[in-house]
C-alpha cells in the first residue's frame, strides 16, 4: 500500500471565536474524500492548513509526504487547489491564464484543457472579470484539472454551478480517480454530490471531526425506524439513538448504530417495527448536527 | 453522458443495491453471458459517476452470491451457471414476503392465518393449471 496523500494528526488552531481541535484526517491514493459540515464548522480552516496557507498551532500535517507548512513549495507542485476565495487576473482572458499555467507547470495537458473548455462551456477569450461566479469556478477547475495533479483539493467547488455544470464536474472528478494514484478532497454543501462520488466522508462540526470513515459503512449505520408503541409502554434508549420523535402511538427512531438485531430489541420492549428506512447523507447531516447541538444545550 | 447504468438518488435503496440489480439484469437478459468480463471497478465508477467504494461493494456482494467471480489481477467475470434469472425471482419472492410480513403485522394477521390463506391461493393455482 502506498503512503497516504493527506495525513493530519492532532491538528489545533485557535482564533478568538473559533477553535480547531484534535483534527485527524487521512486520505489514501485513489480515493475521493467528501468533507462536510455546517457553516463555520472549520472546513475552510482545515483546508487552508493542509494547503500550508496558514500554520497550525499544534499537530502534524503531511501532504504527499511533505511536512506542512514548511515544505509546501514541494507539495504544491502536484496539488491542484481551487477555493471560492481565489481570484483570477480580471483584465486577462482565460486563454492568458491557461498559457500562464502551462508555462510554469510541466504536467499541463493542453489537449485536456481544450476538452474541458468545451465541456464547461467556457470562452477562452473572455476577460475573467466578466465571468459569472459559476463560470469563474469552472475556469478555476479547468486550470486545476488540466495540470493533472496527483491531489486535487477543492473548497466548495460546486457552489454556484448549474446542474449541468455540476454533472460535468462530477464526471471529471470521477475520471481523476480512474487512476488509482490520484485523489480528490472536496468540501461541499451539496450532500447529494458528496454521497454520490465520495469513498470517504469526513464530517466536521464546531472545529472537531465527528466522523471520518468509509462512505458505505457510514451510510449503513444510519437508519430510521418507524415503530408502533402500545400506550403505557416506553421505548428503551439504546446506544447510538440520536432521536426519537413520538406522535400518538407512532414513534420514529433515528439511530447511527444500526445492527440487524436492533429491531428485535424494540420488539422485545413491546414495540412493533413497521418500517426501516435508509437515510440520505443530507438527512444524516441534519440529524447529526441537531443531535450534537441538543447535547451541547443539555 | 451515456452511462451503462443509472443510479437514482430518488430511489430509497442504497446505491450499491441499485447497481447490483442493474448488473443482474444484464446477466439475466444474457447481454452479459457467462464468462463475460465486467468493466473494472474504477472504469465502471467513472462511467456511472458513482464512488469506487460503492462499485467495489456491489462487486463483492455479487461475488458472495456467486453471480460473478473475481480472479486476482485478471478482473471480474460473470460466473458459469450463475442462474441469475432464478436469483432474481428469488429476490422478488423475498421482497413480496417482506411486504406480506409488514402488512400482516399492520392488520394483525397471524402467521397461521397467513399460512392458511397462502395454501388456499396455491390450491387455486394448481387447480387452474391442471
Amino acid at each position: 500500500m502506498s503512503a497516504p496523500l493527506i495525513e493530519l494528526e492532532g491538528v489545533e488552531k485557535s482564533y478568538p471565536y473559533f477553535r480547531l481541535e484534535g483534527v485527524r484526517l487521512r486520505l489514501e491514493p485513489g480515493q475521493v474524500m467528501g468533507f462536510i459540515g455546517p457553516n463555520g464548522a472549520g472546513k475552510s480552516t482545515t483546508i487552508r492548513i493542509l494547503m500550508g496557507l496558514i500554520a497550525q498551532d499544534r499537530g502534524e500535517v503531511r501532504v504527499m509526504g511533505c511536512a506542512m507548512p514548511r515544505e509546501q513549495a514541494v507539495a504544491k507542485r502536484d496539488i491542484g487547489f481551487v477555493s471560492e476565495e481565489m481570484r483570477l487576473y480580471g483584465m486577462a482572458s482565460l486563454d492568458w491564464h491557461m498559457r500562464f499555467v502551462a508555462s510554469v507547470v510541466p504536467s499541463w495537458d493542453s489537449a485536456y484543457a481544450e476538452l474541458l473548455l468545451k465541456r464547461f462551456d467556457l470562452h477562452r477569450d473572455q476577460r475573467t472579470k466578466t465571468l459569472s461566479h459559476g463560470q469563474r469556478m469552472k475556469a478555476m477547475m479547468l486550470l486545476a484539472l488540466a495540470r493533472r495533479p496527483r491531489l486535487l483539493v477543492l473548497d466548495e467547488p460546486m457552489t454556484g454551478l448549474d446542474p449541468v455544470a455540476r454533472q460535468e464536474l462530477l464526471s471529471e472528478l470521477m475520471q481523476v480517480v480512474s487512476d488509482e494514484q490520484r485523489s480528490v478532497l472536496f468540501s461541499s454543501h451539496h450532500t447529494q454530490d458528496v454521497e454520490l462520488i465520495s469513498d470517504q466522508i469526513a464530517f466536521i462540526d464546531r472545529g472537531r471531526i465527528i466522523e471520518s470513515t468509509d462512505k458505505e459503512v457510514f451510510l449503513d449505520r444510519w437508519r430510521r425506524m418507524h415503530a408502533e408503541v402500545p400506550s403505557g409502554k416506553s421505548l428503551p434508549w439504546l446506544p447510538g439513538v440520536v432521536d426519537v420523535t413520538s406522535s400518538g402511538r407512532v414513534a420514529v427512531i433515528t439511530t447511527k448504530a444500526f445492527t440487524n438485531d436492533l429491531p428485535a430489541f424494540y420488539e422485545q420492549a413491546g414495540a412493533t417495527i413497521r418500517e426501516i428506512q435508509h437515510m440520505t447523507l443530507e438527512e444524516i447531516f441534519v440529524a447529526e448536527v441537531m443531535s450534537s447541538r441538543k447535547e451541547n444545550h443539555a | 453522458m451515456n452511462s451503462l447504468f443509472i443510479i437514482s438518488q430518488a430511489d430509497p435503496r442504497p446505491m450499491y443495491l441499485q447497481l447490483m440489480e442493474q448488473i443482474c439484469q444484464r446477466i439475466a437478459t444474457a447481454d452479459w453471458p457467462a464468462g463475460f468480463e465486467l468493466p473494472s471497478i474504477r472504469a465502471l465508477a467513472a462511467d456511472v459517476r458513482v464512488s469506487v467504494i460503492t462499485v467495489k461493494r456491489a462487486y463483492l456482494e455479487l461475488e458472495r452470491q456467486g453471480v460473478i467471480v473475481t480472479r486476482q489481477g485478471k478482473g471480474s467475470f460473470v460466473a458459469e451457471g450463475a442462474d441469475v434469472g432464478l436469483r432474481l425471482r428469488e429476490q422478488e419472492l423475498e421482497d413480496h414476503l417482506k411486504s406480506v410480513a409488514a402488512l400482516s403485522l399492520l392488520l394483525g394477521v397471524t402467521p397461521e392465518q397467513l399460512d392458511a390463506r397462502v395454501r388456499v391461493l396455491r390450491d387455486e393455482l394448481t387447480r387452474e393449471k391442471s
